[in-house]
């Protein structure tokens, strides 16, 4: 029964064991809730295409449970694929259809009349600057354009949960930048979205939630703000103004100089920069600009998935 | 899924289905009548002229009902085996795995396919019929009700073909060693009454025997086999493909790793 409270998805112990007897789930829990903007990461072969495919009904599995909105995808099916759009990482329209037809058909598939289908794909391709493709045949579209069109298809019935698996792998960024946009809308009006991206960045900037899988199990699964509350030291690169003669030292921070106009300083949780930007100017040295050395959670990714950071 | 959106997704599968060999046309409903017309030259008038009669018809016209079924049995088939196998190709076969569809309808909509196009290659090859020979219209709706049931029983053998098949080579294995010989050995050039009495009873368990027979009996009036019958096997493994077909759906055969 689906209540107020009940989660956008739910898996409960989850396995699944393809025909050749590789073991891709072993046993996942996940909860995501409503309204929830979720992201899904682990490195490749992970099992978290198998676990989108499951949840989307186009992988069998093998024990467990999994609802959308409260609905079964198994005992009601119907009701549970009608509150899911889905984006998937490979192309998988039909090619030598009109950009037009793809979303028509797809409407069709959930019950929508032609009448409204029309008026949904006209809405659609307008907003994914596609309009004026809508006779061109799916296949001569650019590789941003065939991306734009699954996203577009997957809202045509107004889902509740959007899926986005890999949403802008080989995208240029102004599309990126739009593609993040147009999410954090629909996010905000409600739509519920789980995403599964390589980059990082993305993930840390768009999610509020994240699951970390590797090698079919969930390493973590908590909110984006306690996930990189556990790192433990952070990296940052200084641009200087003026060439250093030597590398400084500052007491409770270790500095390296990489070349003379570049300052790179591990901060130990608890230590604040603050201290280090005063100690730094009374020594004279003044900076120009600053980033992360790597991405925050990148870091805290390979140390969960077991990879050695360095 | 409520009834009345499962026939909006139906409708969007005909459309589908139509408008992909309807893109196609000049590969899909011309050739047959090239090859109608071929045979109709080469069988009919050329060797056909040295024959006798077949009751009471010239061999043109005897041969001329067996011919456009032979057109309808291929495109039914090879329309929902291509169409199955190239959604499974280009993955967009999970446009409806994804989506509330029911499988019947999935079901439904591929025969549909399969129906439409066997039925528009149908009324092609019977209108260059109409050049080469003079057939009666003895029973119209047995006619078309043969015509229709063929479409299926073909459509359904065709999804299983699609459903199990990994590669184009594939989709081509069954109408090659087993579909064509079948439709030669199910009396389109020849006379049930010119085989051996040992023969005839191995042909009478080749079911396009029955639907030729059926589908000419419906032209001509000639009734080379029992009609009832006929009818009823067509019925049973019909029955039993549809049966298979969504067992295998349900299943995920081939769709669902």
């Amino acid at each position: 029964m689906t209540t107020p409270l009940t989660p956008a998805l739910q898996i409960k112990g989850l396995k699944k064991t393809y025909a050749n007897g590789v073991e891709a789930l072993h046993g996942i829990d996940l909860e995501v809730q409503r309204g929830d903007f979720f992201a899904l990461l682990g490195p490749n072969g992970a099992g978290k295409s198998t676990a989108i495919g499951i949840i989307s009904s186009l992988v069998t599995f093998s024990e467990g449970s999994v609802t959308i909105f409260g609905h079964d995808i198994i005992r009601d099916y119907a009701a549970a694929r009608a509150c899911l759009g889905l984006v998937p990482q490979e192309f998988n329209f039909n090619q030598f259809d009109p950009v037009c037809d793809t979303l028509m058909h797809q409407a069709g598939y959930y019950g929508i009349r032609r009448q409204d289908a029309e008026k949904r794909t006209q809405r659609l391709l307008e907003q994914f600057d596609l309009w004026d493709k809508r006779s061109v045949m799916a296949r001569e579209l650019s590789g941003g354009m065939k991306r734009r069109l699954m996203i577009a298809r997957a809202m045509i019935h107004e889902p509740q949960l959007l899926i986005l698996d890999e949403p802008t792998a080989g995208v240029d960024l102004e599309i990126r930048h739009n593609l993040w946009h147009y999410l954090k809308e629909i996010n905000s009006r409600g739509t519920t979205i789980i995403l599964t991206t390589h980059y990082l960045e993305e993930a840390e900037q768009l999610c509020r939630t994240i699951a970390i899988i590797s090698n079919g199990r969930i390493r973590a699964n908590t909110t984006m703000r306690e996930l990189l509350d556990q790192l433990d030291s952070e990296h940052f690169v200084l641009y200087l103004k003026t060439p250093l003669p030597h590398c400084p030292q500052v007491d409770g921070y270790a500095l390296h100089c990489p070349d003379p106009r570049t300052l790179e300083a591990t901060i130990h949780k608890g230590a604040d920069l603050n201290r280090l930007f005063s100690e730094l100017s009374a020594q004279g040295i003044d900076i120009l600009s600053m980033k992360n050395k790597t991405n925050r959670l990148e870091k805290l990714f390979l140390q969960l998935v077991g990879h050695h950071f360095d | 899924m409520p009834l009345k959106q499962q026939l909006i997704a139906l409708q969007s599968m005909l459309i589908r289905e139509y408008l992909r060999f309807m893109r196609i046309w000049v590969q899909t409903v011309i050739p047959p009548a090239i090859t109608t017309i071929l045979y109709f030259i080469i069988f009919g008038e050329l060797i056909g002229s040295q024959l006798a009669d077949i009751g009471g018809y010239r061999y043109m016209d005897y041969i001329a009902p067996g011919l456009i079924l032979m057109s309808v049995i291929t495109n039914a088939y090879a329309n929902v085996v291509s169409s199955f196998y190239s959604s499974k190709f280009q993955r967009h076969i999970e446009e409806l795995l994804v989506s509330p569809v029911p499988n019947f309808i999935i079901l439904t909509g591929f025969i549909g396919g399969g129906i439409m196009r066997g039925l528009a290659v149908g009324l092609v090859v019977t209108a260059v019929t109409v050049f080469f020979a003079k057939v009666p219209l003895f029973h119209l709706a047995l006619i078309l009700g043969v015509a229709v049931l063929t479409c299926i029983l073909f459509s359904l053998a065709g999804l299983i073909n699609g459903i199990y098949a990994k590669s184009f080579d594939d989709i081509s294995i069954i109408p090659t060693f087993v579909l064509t010989p079948l439709t030669y050995l199910g009396g389109i050039f020849y006379s049930l009454d010119m085989l051996s009495p040992f023969w005839q009873q191995v042909s009478l368990f080749n079911p396009i025997l029955h639907m030729i027979g059926l589908f000419r009996y419906g032209w001509m009036g000639i009734q080379e086999v029992d009609p009832v019958n006929s009818l009823l096997l067509i019925v049973v493994v019909i029955a039993i493909l549809t049966y298979t077909c969504l067992q295998l759906l349900k299943r995920g055969v081939g769709i669902r790793p």
